[in-house]
């Protein structure tokens, strides 16, 4: 699936493109298919957005969304070596999807 | 140290009135982010991999306490509680929000302290010996020089758009301990027949092509320098590469031309601006010199009880000679075992602020090693400064040895890295505790790079670790032989590169190599050089 993310204007914050707002949590994030350049021009119009870019990704078995490249990864969860900044910080096994 | 004059504070209060005015016009929407980018990036703030980051300049490394207070209260007000001290003698700020920045720069002005020039192609923040002015080795303090170097390249309107960023390092004794000759201009200042004067080396740097800058003058006056370096980047201005980003950096220019070239070059520039008398009056030098004066030092006890193991260690590894034999220079090592090179909190920021105040004139330095230095604490003092230290995780007795690692940020948090540097630095740092062999390797120094941009200082570590991108997988090359030091040299790779848990057991089989070779007295480095790469490749691959 092709997915879109950027970062929060204000704050810079990791965010993913939900279909209908950008969201903080990437397994909301859905396939834009070639709807990729049109969204992201929009959106970023609007300043809801900076920097947007599509990304390559798969929905696993279990629902969630995990980007092909292990850079978008770790944007997706926060930095390894800080657990407790990441989106994740009681998942004990968070480090694992990263890597 | 040096204290603002009014233009000084004039010119960062005006920096700061400008950037609240740009933030707001891009929060606003009548900047674009293609308008807005260069605007911020002159403002040292960067849009990474999670945020935004502040990179705040520390001139020549020397803080004190007022200011790292600041720093310490900006980590807690505006970012997630703490900061990273970069290699540059800076700090970094990982999380930071745009609609604060403009508030954060001007917190940083009420202490004398900005961002401008943390990035983008102009002169950056000029680097020196974390020693400095304590050291017992140097002709003179450098400071002075570096600061008059920063005011001559604050906002010079002929160097703010060079072909690529560029790095001036001073220092003032024959050790090197600031990796002058990897700078895009290094300069010693030396003693000859009575006289001071500055050597010149040109066109060095790591990144991805590393040069060992060559001298290009073994004495300039000192009422020349500034006309010096204007020649020197006269000619690069004029003629370094705008075409190709990876060529644009002076080493390249330098090496293409020729030394000898380069050098003629220059000198021609040179003569023809002592006519145009760009210099600065002698005495604006002198007026900068007395803010660099000795603290009042006084004589005291020289030695100190070290019936404490633990503190007898930390006193041999972490302190220097300084030049009044009263006193040494503490290192306070930010590489706690485990621990994330260079990552200070809010709250340790302030301890170090006040333990500055306490015990060391009010002067910090920062290490181009992400330490920080008390530089001038009596020795009588070091009892209770360690125990401080000791209680706030900040007493590692680690310094230049294999624990006291630099590591970029790497993929945890840089948008150019291809590979994670820090988890590393933090499971080799836990391992050669753990196995006690930390202190029998003596001086080593490793340094990790998440890529080829070299921010880590792979290139000039005794062991050195590259990080790339393999088919979507970290990979970790490792290099031996580098040095940053007086006997500068480039490490050469070893072979085909490791995974994580690969490189680490890489590491281990180079230092046990070391420790069965090795002759008495010989560090790593000595080892290496001795042997060649061979029996180490042996070791490795065989």
């Amino acid at each position: 699936m092709r997915i879109l993310t950027g970062n929060d204007l204000k704050t810079g914050a990791v965010v993913w493109w939900t279909g209908e707002f950008w969201s903080l949590h990437v397994d909301e994030a859905v396939d834009v298919g070639e709807r990729a350049e049109e969204i992201m021009a929009a959106e970023e119009a609007a300043r809801r957005v900076n920097v947007p870019y599509a990304i390559e990704a798969t929905r696993e078995d279990d629902g969630h969304v995990r980007p092909a490249h292990i850079k978008d990864r770790v944007r997706a969860l926060g930095p390894t070596v800080r657990p407790d900044l990441t989106l994740k910080p009681q998942d004990p096994e968070a480090l694992d999807w990263v890597i | 140290m040096y204290a603002y004059d009014q233009y000084d504070q004039q010119m960062v209060d005006a920096r700061v009135a400008e950037f609240r005015d740009q933030a707001r016009r891009r929060l606003e929407g009548k900047l674009t982010e293609d308008q807005f980018k260069p605007l911020r990036l002159m403002n040292g703030l960067y849009l990474q991999l999670h945020a935004y980051m502040l990179r705040v300049a520390i001139p020549y490394g020397t803080l004190n306490s007022r200011q790292m207070t600041m720093l310490g209260d900006i980590a807690d007000r505006y970012d997630r509680g703490y900061g990273h001290f970069t290699t540059r003698q800076n700090i970094q700020y990982n999380w930071i929000k745009l609609e604060d920045a403009a508030d954060i720069l001007a917190d940083l002005a009420t202490v004398e302290m900005h961002a401008t020039q943390t990035s983008g192609n102009c002169i950056r923040n000029i680097s020196s010996d974390h020693f400095a002015g304590a050291a017992h080795d140097e002709v003179v303090d450098p400071r002075p020089y570096a600061e008059l170097l920063r005011q001559w390249s604050s906002f010079h309107p002929e160097f703010s758009y060079l072909p690529r960023k560029f790095k001036i390092c001073v220092i003032a004794s024959e050790k090197d301990r600031a990796a002058m000759r990897l700078h895009d201009i290094g300069i010693r200042i030396i003693e000859r027949d009575g006289e001071l004067g500055a050597q010149f080396f040109v066109g060095g740097g790591m990144g991805r092509t590393p040069m060992i800058a060559p001298m290009v003058r073994d004495f300039v006056a000192l009422d020349q320098l500034v006309t010096y370096a204007e020649a020197c980047l006269r000619v690069y201005n004029r003629y370094g590469r705008r075409d190709n980003k990876y060529k644009a950096r002076i080493k390249i220019l330098v090496h293409e031309l020729g030394a000898e070239e380069y050098t003629r070059q220059v000198e021609e520039e040179f003569a023809h601006l002592l006519e145009q008398g760009v210099e600065p009056p002698f005495a604006e030098l002198e007026r900068i010199r007395t803010f660099f004066t000795d603290p009042p030092f006084e004589d005291d006890a020289k030695s100190v009880e070290r019936s404490d193991p633990d503190f007898a260690v930390w006193v041999d590894r972490n302190t220097h000679r300084h030049k009044h034999d009263a006193y040494v220079s503490a290192v306070i090592s930010l590489k706690p075992v485990g621990g994330i090179p260079g990552d200070a909190t809010g709250e340790q920021m302030r301890l170090m602020a006040r333990l500055a105040k306490q015990y060391s004139f009010d002067e910090i330095r920062v290490m181009h090693t992400q330490n920080v230095v008390l530089p001038h604490v009596r020795i009588a003092d070091l009892p209770a400064l360690w125990a401080e230290l000791h209680e706030a995780g900040l007493g590692a007795p680690n310094m230049d040895t294999i624990e006291d690692i630099i590591a970029c940020p790497g993929l945890d948090y840089c948008s150019l890295a291809n590979a994670r540097s820090i988890p590393l630095a933090q499971r080799i740092s836990e391992r050669f505790d753990k196995s006690g062999k930390t202190g029998k390797l003596g001086e080593l120094k490793l340094k990790i790079s998440g890529c080829i941009n070299a921010c880590g200082h792979h290139h000039a570590g005794h062991i050195g670790i590259l990080g790339v991108d393999k088919k979507g997988k970290e990979n970790y090359q490792l290099s031996l032989g580098g040095s940053e030091a007086e006997d500068v040299s480039l490490a050469k790779i070893t072979g085909p590169g490791f995974d994580e848990d690969g490189v680490i057991e890489a590491v281990e089989k180079v230092t046990d190599l070391y420790l069965a070779q090795r002759t008495e007295g010989e560090r790593f480095i000595d080892t290496y050089r001795r042997l060649g790469m061979e029996p180490f490749k042996e070791a490795l691959y065989g």
